[in-house]
């Protein structure tokens, strides 16, 4: 198909550049600088959808982000692109766009049933229809609701394109670079102000484009250009086009979405898709402009009926003419630009105003072209199915009730103007709380909420005159608050047709006889009718009228419905406008894709990822990783075929046998330093510090003040101000607030200092009965001897020149020795044990077998410590002081504390010695108890004890200190299974601790 | 996104601090015999007010220091911010 609506040298495409695309899979030509609904529109094509409810024809109603129908789906670079509306997204060359919300074809649409059957859709028929019976949910009304309805496909792959955030803190940030945003960025910036201006177009100057104004002797698309240049320039602008600002947030915050390569058939190299700009701004100018409001009539939403300002721009930045026997349908004096722009491009428009003698430059102008003017006229209803083909008109009487000599013109399209509604979306987020203005009809910003000031037409201010010196006052002032250069620039004379009141009439009267759909919400598909029957059923709140029509509810946010909604509504109450009030502005102003908000922290970005000094080692020793927090640690080094069991088992046994090495380097350390640190950690942990010697360690439980265990380790005393605390790998973040919190504003009279070291140490547990024997060889200068380095002892020694720290503690319950050196020096270290070990069969183990050796050994962590406990309950009440107070010690007093038959930790072992028991699974007492079964508590760990090669498992039960012995059941409905098990002592493995001394 | 003014690093954003409740919570001092119901309000209850709220915030991204924050709970503004140690005006 040609170009047949194209206009010879009109519009600012580049005809230097043709492109090709498809729509619907056939094949269009467009310009460079199109965009699909001008391609599209130049092709003659207006069918491009179907509507959501009634699936009713869909063409183009606006040029920008107020389009409600031309929502599309895009195939761009094997990429599926679902919510694109036609007239943002830009042709490029290949681009393969197709219609939404349609089945089979957009031309034959099943769906379109609904239109004949709208009796049965009226307002809340999903919450009437859909209620009953509860079964049909799933089976009848969603599958069929999910067929016929939504706009467009997600895709359900992996997205390979790249999103960026970004920061950015500027003086003065200003949305939007229509004639006000121009104006006052000029001002603000030679003032001195770092400026960011946002457009959210490819093109600068926003009505400057379409309208036929003079500013200081330059027509407004030079002047736009001259200043868009000078900003350019300046190192203090910065100046983004096809950036959307669609949030205002809290302190000043907006966030901006800029399309950086959707024009584009590729993302080039090194640049993202598209950056979410997160801009702390001292102040904020709201330039964002206003969009021209619909007339409501009879099938107002033909194909070919749109906006009279949309239709004007397709012809002034375009060259596309959006019909070639134009009907303008108007109320104010808009709709005559746009008759006049029609015939100079040599189409005869009619004009439809519904005053009865208006006068002014502009209408004198229409009037001088010889453009046919119908005074106290309206459109009646469009007529045509797919596309306006005619209109039905009429005189309306003076007091807009009734209709006179209805007659049928014939017409292709047909432009409405309904007046102009500021876009005080920005404002609104901000907390700004907006009022009504009579004279326009409509909500502008009242005062600000935060640094934020709205100007132009954005204001309800129409008039370029006014708005080109308001915005160069504002943007002088806002900017000398905080450069105060006090560098004033001069404003430009402004030369522009006088225009006159607009009619607040906006909604024709139905004929006699007539049901015509009068339309306000194109999206939704919400009419007239659904509004007052919403009314009638006792709807009041424009909030609950909003929800229960979906008014306004669409992915346009209502930018053309809502004040025409709201005229209805105080139409029918006898109220006005500010009397209803109007409904709540959300960001976004305009959907943002979900990877724009995601940006960079996918996948393994989404969270940083730790690793130890020696992860090369484990890697190149087959260890299979398991994330420990953010830290990644070997789960157990695979030899052969083994899997996880028999890999752990192995090393497990192997420690109990000979000699292990685990990475311990994740664990949380922290030094505590200063003259009162002894007394702090007698305040931390519940058992008594005060008296450990320099050189010792001990083990230590802290608390929450709740009386809820919140970590255990072991601390060191270095020297004597001095002591290194390890915490859990999970809770070292936690602990160090905790203890920053106690220092900093609890106790600040204590003179001691925290901080973490934990990246400042890598550590190997050696574990076994042969670890002694490889310390002396690891350390030939120390005595390692049991009286030299008891346990518990800690030694300062040299490990082949590299500086080392002993601790002899022990997690594994086997003798064992915990060596700490410099990060940089811990590969070193874990290469050297290794070879040194050899001779005594060392093999490295990982967390697995960690786990095993510590649940046969009966030592709690995580799952026994899992915020729900109190030191008892973990059977740890040996290490709370009766003697002095602590963090926590007065909530263990409170009764239920205090109760005899409390939870405790317990050992299990299943009565067949086979059986492993499901971590998780409920101990009770009869299995066949009726459900749900009372249950005394819950297996927190299991293993399969290499000591004794059966299953065994820790849980916590009811009274657990009198159950020992008993036979009970675990029961794991999760895994059907029920296990009879014997309750022993948590303390399987050398219960009288021989190990650890020896 | 608020923008907090911490006292020892200036204005810095919400992502480098981590809440901490009522700043107006005193502990009760060490080895005081007090009842269960003195223990449990400050253990438990707090208010939760509609307004000013003196509240507590770690600059944990940052200095690591526990600032004081007066904030309208409904508007988010903040009236002032204090070292923890400062007095309240
Ligand atoms: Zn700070």
């Amino acid at each position: 198909m040609s170009q047949d609506f194209r206009l010879d040298n009109v519009g600012m495409v580049n005809r230097e550049k043709k492109i090709s695309f498809k729509f619907n899979g056939k094949k269009y030509f467009g310009f460079e600088g199109d965009t699909i609904a001008s391609a599209l529109i130049a092709n003659g094509v207006h069918l491009v959808g179907r509507s959501f409810k009634y699936h009713r024809p869909r063409g183009f109603f606006g040029v920008g982000v107020d389009e409600p129908y031309a929502i599309l789906q895009l195939d761009r670079n094997n990429e599926r692109d679902p919510n694109i509306r036609a007239t943002e997204q830009e042709i490029f060359e290949g681009l393969e766009v197709k219609s939404v919300n349609c089945w089979p074809s957009v031309n034959f649409d099943i769906g379109a049933i609904n239109n004949f059957l709208k009796m049965f859709f009226p307002a809340g028929f999903y919450y009437k229809t859909f209620m009953w019976p509860p079964s049909f949910w799933y089976k009848i009304y969603e599958p069929f609701i999910r067929m016929a309805a939504g706009f467009g496909e997600a895709s359900i792959k992996h997205d390979k394109e790249r999103y960026e955030h970004k920061y950015e803190y500027c003086d003065l940030l200003i949305t939007g670079s229509g004639p006000s945003g121009l104006a006052s960025a000029y001002a603000a910036a030679k003032n001195g102000a770092r400026v960011i201006l946002a457009e959210d177009k490819p093109r600068f100057g926003g009505s400057l484009l379409t309208s036929d104004v003079n500013i200081g002797n330059q027509t407004g698309v030079e002047w736009t250009e001259k200043i868009i240049a000078e900003l350019k320039s300046m190192p203090n602008v910065t100046v983004k086009n096809r950036s959307q600002v669609f949030g205002y947030y809290d302190h000043n915050m907006l966030v901006m979405s800029e399309r950086i390569s959707d024009h584009l058939p590729k993302t080039q190299k090194y640049l993202p898709k598209q950056r979410l700009w997160y801009i702390r701004a001292n102040e904020v100018l709201i330039s964002s402009g206003s969009i021209e409001r619909p007339l409501v009539f009879g099938n107002n939403d033909t194909p070919g009926v749109m906006l009279s300002s949309a239709a004007k721009e397709y012809m002034k930045v375009y060259g596309v003419l959006v019909g070639k026997k134009p009907l303008i349908f108007t109320n104010n004096d808009s709709g005559y630009e746009t008759a006049i722009e029609f015939k100079k491009n040599g189409v005869n428009p009619i004009i439809l105003d519904t005053r009865s003698d208006p006068s002014s430059d502009i209408i004198a102008e229409a009037k001088n072209l010889n453009i046919e003017i119908k005074f106290s006229h309206v459109v009646v209803a469009a007529k045509g199915y797919k596309k306006v083909k005619s209109a039905d008109i009429a005189k309306i009487s003076d007091d807009k009730k009734e209709l006179f000599n209805i007659e049928n013109i014939e017409c292709d399209c047909i432009c409405v103007s309904g007046f102009w509604t500021p876009s005080i979306h920005l404002a609104s987020q901000s907390g700004n709380k907006s009022k009504f203005n009579e004279k326009i009809d409509a909500f502008v910003p009242d005062k600000s909420k935060q640094q934020e000031n709205t100007i132009g037409s954005a204001n309800g201010i129409f008039t370029l005159e006014e708005t080109i010196k308001d915005a160069f006052d504002k943007g002088f002032d806002v900017s000398n608050k905080i450069t105060e250069k006090n560098n004033k620039v001069s404003v430009p004379t402004v030369v522009e047709k006088k225009s006159t009141d607009h009619d607040k009439f906006w909604c024709v009267p139905l004929p006699k006889g007539k049901s015509y759909k009068r339309f306000l919400d194109f999206q939704n598909d919400v009419a007239v009718s659904d509004i007052e029957l919403a009314l009638r059923e006792g709807f009041r709140s424009i909030e609950h009228v909003k929800r229960y029509t979906t008014l306004g509810m669409a992915t346009d946010q209502g930018k053309t419905s809502n004040l025409n909604g709201l005229q209805l509504v105080s139409d029918i109450e006898n109220k006005v406008v500010p009397q209803v009030g109007h409904t709540t502005f959300r960001p976004p102003y305009t959907p943002v894709s979900i990877g724009a908000i995601v940006g960079r922290e996918v996948g393994k970005h989404s969270k940083p990822t730790r690793k130890s000094p020696m992860h090369s080692w484990h890697e190149k020793n087959n260890a299979v990783f398991v994330h420990a927090g953010v830290w990644l640690r070997p789960r157990y080094y695979k030899q052969g075929n083994e899997g996880l069991f028999e890999a752990s088992k192995r090393e497990a046994k192997n420690v109990r046998q000979n000699v292990g090495v685990c990475d311990v380097t994740t664990l949380g350390k922290i030094d505590v330093k200063g003259p009162d640190a002894a007394e702090f950690l007698n305040r931390v942990y519940t058992n008594a510090w005060l008296k450990l010697p320099v050189g010792k360690a001990r083990y230590g439980v802290m608390l929450r003040e709740d009386g809820i265990v919140m970590d255990d380790g072991t601390t060191t005393r270095i020297s004597e101000n001095h002591y290194h605390m390890t915490t859990t790998t999970a809770q070292a973040a936690n602990v160090l607030s905790h203890l920053e919190y106690y220092l900093q504003l609890v106790w600040p009279e204590l003179n001691v200092n925290v901080v973490s070291t934990t990246e400042q140490w890598a550590g190997a547990a050696i574990a076994g009965p042969n670890s002694r024997k490889l310390l002396m060889k690891l350390f030939p200068n120390l005595d390692v001897s049991n009286e030299g380095l008891p346990f518990m002892g800690y030694k300062e020694a040299d490990l082949f020149g590299v500086p080392a720290k002993i601790y002899r503690i022990s997690f594994s319950g086997e003798l064992a020795y915990e060596i700490n050196v410099e990060s940089d020096n811990g590969y070193f270290m874990w290469e050297k044990i290794m070879e040194v070990g050899k001779e005594f069969q060392i093999q490295p183990y990982g967390t697995e077998a960690l786990s095993t050796l510590r649940i046969e050994m009966g030592h709690v962590a995580g799952s026994e410590l899992d915020g729900r406990t109190i030191p008892y309950d973990a059977s740890l009440e040996g290490l709370v002081s009766k003697k002095k107070d602590f963090i926590g010690k007065r909530s263990l007093n409170r009764s239920a504390f205090t109760s005899t038959d409390r939870e405790k930790l317990v050992g299990v072992v299943p009565i067949d010695k086979t059986t492993s028991i499901p971590e998780g699974s409920y101990i009770v007492k009869d299995p066949k108890a009726k459900l749900p079964n009372p249950k005394l508590g819950h297996v927190s760990a299991s293993c399969w004890s290499v000591e004794y090669d059966n299953p065994f498992s820790l849980a916590i039960i009811k009274d657990g200190k009198n159950m020992i012995g008993q036979k009970l059941f675990a029961m794991s409905p999760l895994k059907n299974k029920t296990i009879p098990v014997e309750i022993v002592s948590s303390h399987y493995v050398d219960p009288e601790g021989k190990r650890v001394r020896s | 996104m608020l923008y907090i003014n911490c006292p020892h690093c200036g204005l810095r954003s919400q992502n480098e601090f981590a809440y901490g409740g009522d700043a107006t919570v005193k502990r009760p001092e060490l080895n005081k015999e007090i009842s269960d119901q003195e223990w449990d309000n400050f253990v438990y209850l707090r208010k939760s007010p509609r307004g000013k709220h003196l509240e507590l915030w770690h600059h944990i991204s940052g200095c690591r220091q526990w600032i004081k924050v007066e904030r309208d709970t409904s508007t988010h503004e903040i009236f002032k911010t204090y070292k923890a140690n400062e007095a309240i005006e």
